[in-house]
């Protein structure tokens, strides 16, 4: 043995090479196998009894809530009543809000012109930065304020898990792997978390799919857009009993053509630059878990509610100002926001949208959540100043002042759900990949798909009449 | 910021001396480190939570907490780092999240590892704990969701789990924090060795680890200062492709001296995830 003696690297591994051709093949799995044998040992040794009450009641509900029958519709059930709860909720609080803040807005503006304060000071600070603010707060809080507990009580009670194994199969076949899904109900969050998340995918190729897929789940900054728009748009063009409903199912509608994308994309990504086979997982079912009351208040409205409201007011307040900068600068007797809205109106319109909502949208670029509020600073700015104050006016403003057809609300969910991820989760995608090709990648490929997708649709409609 | 109910019910009568202190993330030094492993969804983030005051995102979900994240707690004028491993529910394949806590077992020096176990699936979590015991005999065992063993008629024998393996095992209800005390003060007890643990490893096949026993001292006189040769050995002998690769490129003696450094993007990370 002496002469064996591994001095380097290289001499341990080959010894250990040998070592292990000398214990024979079977000694791995023996290995493995005794570990497991050891455990069972010690679990029977120290667990009695088992079998009664609640884990045959967790398995007969599993029964029903994971059946190949059942699961899905079920899940979709539970998704609507969830939007349908958020979007009768936040109506009446969000006209509230709204009309405290302009009336607030008007009264300090009034107060500020009989300090002697100059017009462009007064706008700057009121009809810009404030109601900059104003928009984001009154469209945004109550509708997170709804959402996001009932969100929290789904994933404490242990449903998230059962959502991922209902749609694993669906994950196999486009050649991605099934844990992707719990990846996505993450995304739901926020697009971020379910960036990092993908970490839980041991194969890089798999990985790699989830990260780049995981925009297309519209993230909490995004839904209040998406419930705003079927709220003023596709429910006000059904009977009043119905509308609501007419809402919430719209934004189901909108969900599902996310998770459409996602396993489109995914099957092109294996198909293409991702080649590979799916890998097999174990995915565990967690038990059913009594949410704690407290814990979901916290975490629903201090770590989501509140930390997406304040990073929406964080960028919504130099938007506005912005905005009210682009709006009262003129040259040639036009503001600069109507001569970039105009220059970039053909490309908008090209694609459903017009001009002002792709302003919007650059404007925005730091964060999805104030896309829909900067877009109605620019009309408001532009337009004359109206106070909105119900989701009728805004509906009115909108379709008789901008043209906007059921086309543009249709074409702007589209573009909400498939455009670009924010900026936080292009530095995530870049953080956890170390790639700048991959990060490009994750940032213009659902921007292209987005213009491909509103063109697509826009031609169409418009072609069809 | 004191919070004596953390304690738990069962220390209302506690000397002051034995009063847990959450500390958060404000942890400049500190006097000894404690992992904490487990499989995924046993409740660790829980623990890790009641533990240190902080409000690391608790869901019940598996594969939630996929970095390390860190905190700490006094106890007894001793100041302790706290360190959330992800949940796995082995060490040995090659995922990012296995990696995380399997390095960090092995060259972070953990005064003392405390495996989050689930008792109503304790089989299961056996296999990660028997594993742990490999690397270090520094364990505590935190055999957790007592109540939902109850709720489904399990008697755990927490006692004869802990005979059975040979270090110290503490029931807990994370969630209503109890037992937490009794936990702390076991890793209390084991990091000062007043608690002595003798892991027994029945399991070990002679064969094997009379070949394990050659290969040991030429591990570490290839990558000396390294926490748990025997550990590498057996994963050399297993034909473990990281582990080979690592310590071909001299990674290994890297690891070891990167896990001791603090980790820098920790407090970020904490941030992002308590915002999902």
């Amino acid at each position: 043995m002496a002469a064996s003696q591994p001095k380097t690297a290289e001499e341990l591994l080959a010894r250990a090479d040998s070592l292990r051709r000398e214990l024979g093949d079977e000694f791995r799995d023996q290995m493995v196998g005794s570990l497991y044998q050891e455990s069972r040992r010690i679990a029977n040794l120290a667990v009695r009894g088992g079998g009664s009450g609640a884990a045959s009641i967790d398995q007969r509900i599993d029964r029903l809530v994971t059946s190949p029958v059942f699961g899905l519709p079920l899940m979709l059930l539970v998704l609507s009543v969830i939007f349908w709860l958020t979007i009768v909720g936040a109506n009446y609080p969000s006209q509230m809000l709204a009309r405290g803040f302009f009336w607030f807005e008007n009264l300090a503006a009034a107060q500020f012109e009989t300090w002697g304060s100059p017009w462009w000071l007064t706008g700057f600070i009121w009809h810009g930065v404030f109601r900059g603010l104003a928009w984001v707060v009154s469209v945004m809080l109550p509708p997170m304020a709804i959402f996001f507990p009932m969100f929290t009580i789904l994933e404490d009670l242990g449903y998230l898990p059962r959502v991922a194994f209902n749609l694993d199969w669906l994950f196999r076949r486009a050649g991605a792997q099934g844990k992707q899904s719990l990846t996505m109900a993450m995304g739901f969050g926020c697009n971020a978390a379910g960036v990092i998340a993908a970490r839980v995918i041991d194969s890089p190729r798999e990985r790699l799919i989830a990260i780049l897929t995981n925009n297309f789940v519209p993230c909490n900054g995004r839904f209040p857009t998406l419930i705003m728009l079927a709220t003023v748009f596709v429910a006000a063009s059904f009977p009043p009993a119905l509308a609501s409903f007419a809402a919430a199912g719209t934004v189901v509608g909108v969900v599902l053509i996310g998770v459409v994308f996602t396993l489109l994309v995914s099957w092109l990504l294996t198909q293409t630059v991702l080649r590979g086979e799916a890998s097999a997982f174990t995915l565990e079912l967690p038990p059913y878990r009594r949410p704690s009351i407290l814990r979901i208040l916290y975490t629903s409205l201090i770590d989501r509610t509140i930390f997406v409201l304040f990073r929406a007011m964080l960028t919504a307040a130099p938007a506005g100002a912005v905005i009210w900068v682009l709006a009262n600068i003129h040259s040639g007797g036009v503001s600069w926001a109507n001569h970039i809205s105009n220059f970039l109106n053909p490309f908008g319109s090209a694609i459903g949208l017009d001009g002002v909502i792709l302003l919007a949208y650059i404007i925005a670029i730091p964060a999805n959540e104030i896309v829909v509020p900067t877009m109605l600073m620019v009309y408001m700015g532009t337009g004359m100043m109206i106070e909105l104050d119900s989701f009728d006016e805004l509906r009115a403003v909108l379709v008789d002042q901008h043209g906007w057809t059921m086309l543009t609300a249709v074409c702007l969910m589209l573009f909400a759900l498939l455009h670009n991820p924010c900026a936080t989760t292009i530095l995530t995608i870049w953080k956890e990949t170390r790639s700048a090709r991959w990060t490009l990648v994750g940032a213009l490929m659902p921007l292209a798909i987005a213009f491909i997708v509103t063109f697509t649709v826009a031609t169409v409609v418009r072609s069809l009449g | 910021m004191k919070l004596p109910h953390v304690a738990g019910h069962d220390c209302d009568n506690c000397p002051e001396s034995a009063r847990l202190d959450q500390m958060g993330v404000q942890l400049a030094k500190f006097d000894h480190l404690v992992a904490l492993a487990g499989n995924p969804n046993t409740g660790k983030s829980s623990v890790f939570n009641s533990l240190t005051g902080l409000r690391q995102h608790v869901g019940n979900w598996p594969g939630k907490t996929v970095t390390r994240a860190e905190g700490g707690f006094s106890l007894a004028g001793a100041t302790y780092k706290l360190v959330d491993l992800p949940g796995t529910y082995s060490l040995l394949s090659a995922s990012q999240d296995e990696e995380v806590a399997r390095n960090f077992i092995l060259f972070g020096k953990p005064d003392c590892t405390v495996v989050v176990m689930d008792a109503t699936a304790l089989e299961r979590n056996l296999n990660l704990a028997l594993q742990v015991l490999e690397i270090t005999n520094q364990v505590v065992l935190c055999v957790n969701l007592m109540d939902e063993a109850a709720r489904k008629g399990l008697d755990v024998d927490v006692r004869g789990l802990s005979r059975e393996l040979g270090v110290p095992a503490v029931p807990t209800v994370a969630r209503t924090k109890q037992g937490l005390h009794e936990l702390v003060s076991t890793i209390a007890g084991v990091v000062k060795g007043e608690i002595a643990a003798n892991p027994n490893l029945r399991h070990r096949n002679t064969a094997v680890e009379r070949s394990v026993d050659e290969l040991v001292p030429f591990v570490e006189s290839v990558a000396p200062g390294l926490p748990s040769a025997r550990w590498v050995a057996y994963r050399l002998l297993d034909g473990d492709h990281r582990i080979r690769q690592a310590l071909l490129s001299g990674e290994l003696a890297q690891l070891a001296q990167q896990q001791t450094a603090p980790a820098a993007q920790s407090r970020g990370l904490i941030a992002l995830e308590g915002a999902q």
